[in-house]
Parts: C-alpha cells; sequence; structure tokens
C-alpha cells in the first residue's frame, strides 16, 4: 500500500490524506446508480414483497402487465402521444431554431428567452393553466390536447439542441448553394439539414421521452381511454407499491437506454 | 412599380426576406402562446376573482391571514433549502473527485450521474419507496447487520421526501460544478503550493472561488427545481411533506377553487422569477468582481 504515501497532486495532498475523498466519492455514485440497477433484478422476484437478492425467479409480474388491458391502453397511449409529439415539436422547434439563427433581429434573444419559458414556469402552474383552458376549449382527456401541451414542453429542449448545432455550422455553405441557383428552401433541405441531422435526431429522440416521462401536464390532462402510462404508475403509486410497477419500470429502463444508445451510436457513424 | 431606385427595391426585398424567415419562429410561438402563456395569464386573472366573481384580492389575503399557508410555504422552503445542502455536501466532493481524474475515467464515472436523468422519475421514485419502506432492503439490511433493532420510518415522512428530492436533484448539481472545476488550470494551485500556501489555504483561496460560478449555477438550478417540485415529495412524502405545489394540486383536485390555486401559483411564479433575476443581477456583479479581482 506504498501509494498511499505517495502525492496525490503536484502539490502537497497524499492520497492517504485524501482517503476520505475517494470513499465519499464512491458511496454517491453508488447511491446515485442503485434505485436504477436495483428494480431490474426486483422486477424479476416471485414473491408480491419485493426482496433483494429475490429468493425465486419468476416473471409473474411481467405477465400481470402484459395480461392487463389498462396497463396496455395506457402504454399505448404514452407511446402515441410520444411520436405525435417528437412528430410535431421537431419541425416546429427546428424551423424556429433556423429563423432566430439567420434572422438576426434585433429582439432576437428576447423571443428566445420567450420560447424558452416552458422551462422555467412551474410545471404544476403549467399543469393547472392547461387543465383549465382545456375545460374551456373541450379538450381534456383528449390525445390532441394532450400531444399539444407535451409539444410545448418539448419546443424547447429540441430548440436548445438544434441551436447548438447551427452555432457550429458554416452558413455560407448554403449561400454558396443558393448562389447557384437553389432557394433557400432547397438549399436548407439540400446543404443545412444533412448536416444538422444528428442533432435534429437527438432533439426528436429528447421530445419523444419528454412527452412519454411526463408526469404532471398528463396528471390534469389525461384520463379515460386517453390516461398516459405516468399518469397510471403515479395514481397507483400513491395507492400500494404494486410490483407490476417493477416490472413496467425495467422496460421502460430499457427503451430509454436503446434509444439513447441509438442516437450516439448515429451520431458517431455520421 | 418599375422605375423604382433599384437600391430602394433591393433593401425592400432584404427587409421581406428577413420578415419571411422571422416568420419561421411564429409556428412555435403561437403553440407556447396558447398552450401556456395564455392560460397562465388566465390563471393571473382567476386568482384576482372573488368567488361572487368580482375583483378582489381575497385569495392573497388569506394566503397572508391563514396560518396553514405559512407554513406550507415554510415547509417549501425549509425541505428546498435542507435538499440543497445535502446536495452541495454529497455533490461537491464527488465533482472535486470526478474533475482530478483523468478525462477518461470521469468519463466512465460520469456514467453514474448520467443513469438517474435518463432513468424516468418516477421509476426512481418507485425504487426508492421500495427500498425504504418497514419491510423494505434498507431496513432489513440494517437490521441484520445489527444497526439498528426496530425498522425505521424511511418513507411517508421529511426523510424520505429528502432522500428521493436529493437523488433527483444531485445531477443537476454535480453537472456545471464538474464542468467548471475541470476548467480551472491547475497551474494556479501549484503556483500556489510553491508561493508557500498549504493544501487547504491554496483550496480555500484558490480552487474554490475559481468554481464558483458553477457550484451558484448549480445551487440556484437545484433550489428553484426544488420550490416547484411535486411527484416525489406527493409519493415519499405521503401526504405529511405539504410543500407549495402538492397544496395547489389539492385545491383543483379536491375542493375546485381555482382561484386559492391560482393565487399560490401565482406567488411561486413571482419567487421562481425573483430568484432568478436576483441570481443574474448577483452573478454579473460576482463576475464583475473577480475580473477586477484578475486583473
Amino acid at each position: 500500500m506504498s501509494w498511499l504515501q505517495n502525492p496525490a497532486t503536484e502539490t502537497q495532498i497524499t492520497h492517504r490524506a485524501r482517503l476520505w475523498l475517494y470513499a465519499t466519492s464512491v458511496l454517491v455514485m453508488v447511491f446515485l446508480v442503485i434505485p436504477t440497477l436495483l428494480v431490474i433484478p426486483m422486477s424479476f422476484s416471485a414473491s408480491q414483497y419485493l426482496e433483494f437478492p429475490p429468493r425465486e425467479w419468476s416473471l409473474r409480474w411481467y405477465a400481470s402487465y402484459f395480461s392487463s388491458t389498462s396497463w396496455m391502453d395506457a402504454t399505448a397511449t404514452s407511446l402515441k402521444a410520444g411520436l405525435l409529439t417528437a412528430l410535431l415539436s421537431t419541425p416546429l422547434a427546428t424551423m424556429a431554431a433556423y429563423g432566430l439563427h439567420v434572422s438576426r433581429l434585433r429582439h432576437a434573444n428576447l423571443l428566445l428567452m420567450l420560447l424558452l419559458t416552458p422551462m422555467v414556469v412551474p410545471v404544476i402552474l403549467i399543469g393547472i393553466g392547461v387543465f383549465y383552458a382545456y375545460v374551456k376549449l373541450k379538450l381534456v382527456n383528449s390525445m390532441l390536447g394532450l400531444v399539444l401541451a407535451h409539444s410545448m414542453l418539448a419546443i424547447p429542449v429540441v430548440m436548445l439542441v438544434v441551436s447548438s448545432a447551427l452555432k457550429t455550422f458554416d452558413m455560407d455553405q448554403e449561400l454558396v448553394a443558393r448562389s447557384l441557383g437553389a432557394s433557400r428552401l432547397k438549399a436548407f433541405w439540400l446543404v443545412t439539414l444533412p448536416q444538422i441531422k444528428f442533432s435534429v435526431v437527438t432533439g426528436a429522440v429528447l421530445a419523444f421521452l419528454t412527452s412519454f416521462d411526463e408526469i404532471i401536464v398528463s396528471l390534469f390532462v389525461s384520463g379515460g381511454p386517453n390516461s398516459t402510462l405516468t399518469r397510471n404508475m403515479f395514481n397507483a403509486l400513491r395507492d400500494q407499491v404494486d410490483p407490476t410497477i417493477a416490472a413496467i419500470s425495467t422496460l421502460i429502463v430499457l427503451v430509454t437506454t436503446i434509444l439513447l444508445v441509438i442516437t450516439q451510436y448515429v451520431g458517431r457513424s455520421k | 412599380m418599375t422605375d423604382l431606385p433599384n437600391a430602394f427595391a433591393l433593401q425592400r426585398n432584404a427587409l421581406w426576406e428577413r420578415l419571411g424567415l422571422a416568420s419561421l419562429i411564429m409556428p412555435a410561438l403561437l403553440l407556447i402562446i396558447i398552450t401556456m402563456l395564455v392560460p397562465v395569464c388566465w390563471l393571473f386573472y382567476l386568482s384576482v376573482l372573488s368567488d361572487a366573481g368580482n375583483f378582489s384580492l381575497e385569495h392573497y389575503q388569506r394566503m397572508w391571514e391563514q396560518p396553514s399557508y405559512g407554513r406550507t410555504f415554510v415547509n417549501t422552503f425549509k425541505v428546498s433549502l435542507l435538499t440543497t445542502g445535502i446536495c452541495i455536501l454529497l455533490g461537491y466532493p464527488l465533482a472535486y473527485f470526478l474533475s482530478e481524474l483523468p478525462q477518461r475515467v470521469a468519463n466512465l464515472c460520469m456514467v453514474a450521474v448520467l443513469l438517474p436523468l435518463w432513468t424516468s422519475l418516477l421509476v426512481r421514485t418507485y425504487a426508492w419507496l421500495v427500498l425504504l419502506q418497514r419491510k423494505g432492503l434498507i431496513n432489513n439490511w440494517g437490521i441484520e447487520l445489527g444497526m439498528w433493532d426496530e425498522p425505521l420510518a424511511l418513507v411517508h415522512n421529511l426523510t424520505g421526501t429528502l432522500i428521493g428530492m436529493v437523488h433527483v436533484m444531485l445531477p443537476f448539481l454535480v453537472l456545471p460544478l464538474y464542468s467548471a472545476m475541470r476548467a480551472i488550470d491547475r497551474n494556479y494551485l501549484r503556483a500556489a503550493a510553491n508561493l508557500g500556501a498549504g493544501p487547504l489555504r491554496s483550496f480555500w483561496l484558490v480552487f474554490f472561488p475559481l468554481a464558483l460560478p458553477g457550484l451558484s449555477a448549480g445551487v440556484l438550478i437545484v433550489f428553484i427545481l426544488c420550490l416547484g417540485f411535486y411527484v416525489t415529495p406527493a409519493v415519499l412524502g405521503g401526504g405529511k411533506v405539504i410543500m407549495v405545489s402538492s397544496r395547489i394540486a389539492n385545491d383543483i383536485e379536491i375542493f375546485f377553487n381555482w382561484g386559492a390555486a391560482s393565487a399560490l401559483g401565482v406567488v411561486l411564479l413571482l419567487l421562481t422569477a425573483l430568484l432568478i433575476f436576483g441570481a443574474m443581477r448577483l452573478t454579473r456583479v460576482g463576475s464583475v468582481l473577480s475580473d477586477r479581482a484578475a486583473s
């Protein structure tokens, strides 16, 4: 254990004097990952009481999830809302990011702040505001209302990703294309978009996840046949600890990880 | 109009083009205005209507007079401050440790910080509920290891809420702090050591001030997110930890009292805006001061 005596940095402190730092950091990292990592084995437990390590393995909670119509309907609603949100918010946010970037308006910063407000306003306030408006517009419990509200929440996320890509993009390339006779739209479509493609796809994935993970707005404006998965999970958690949720959680972690790994992979191979 | 001066026509062309480009912002802006700004302004309006429908400040007055509202705000601030404080205690050493590691190892360890961010909030809340309950893992292990005899009440109270909230907020503190620490030129520390400062002194006088912008950014984000937080206190607090957001939800779901809920929401929004504004002023003052100190 002689390395303990070695200096940790080029200043005087030794590794031994820093052991507390290493111990704290490792413990905090364990604290951060443990809930996610424990849910997975627990979902395969046969017992009603979630134990770790499970004494007996079984797939009964997965069976109970896949055979329940209410969980299946909720999953379908969430997937549909996520996809539609990605489809609606990605083009809107990309247009807005592009417009802000190239038009060089005098009040661009003010507009940007306005477009980012959904990130700053407390979600509970957005939730009840949207609920109130939807009661008047008869949009409560409708897919359209859910997708519109989720798109509003997703637009700032997509905009931030696409704007940062546009900042590193050389706009003169578009100018060249236009000087050779391409229209603005054609130049964007054939020159700019292929080069910021990765960020647009990342933005779309984040938009999907924003909607898929969203709890509070869904709690207020989704319901009946259009109840989302998060809404059902939240209500189930308030009542009792149902191990089916462990199975659902494992599936959600799996889907999210696959989506994010795919975007990383696409980004690397571009 | 063919006899217009060419320059004028070009100028008008350019103006139209810029307006056309600016109009690309409109669909997104319109969606945000319709689904967020208008409803929130509507809530502002509802908050100054009495139950009879006249203009009145009775909802704000009640908030001022009823001690239960005061307790809710005190509770919210208490939980937010405690969460932020614990996040600093746990996050500062971790960010420091990560910033000292070689880049490759640090990137690997960052997965631990990012994993909670990409795990659904409900999944994590559920996991904590299972881990912390009376017959949960933490209690079982603690009793088996002889650390305590009776199952501790770790969930459906303040303890559970704090554990869950710290877990949610920690990445938001560590990420800006880590990038600020990474950017610090370690030659400053070598220079301090060379001039005779001990490790503690060079940390306190050189490293800490240089990492301060990252720390204050993280603290601000965490505190603001805590103020409006709903899901974790609602599930892990088990109805015993009443924060402003849970109270707003209750006013709507149970009492259908839009005026009271809106008034609470308005106060929450103003508090948040005030904090952001104040922090922006402060950091500007702070950066001016540090610039002056550096020059």
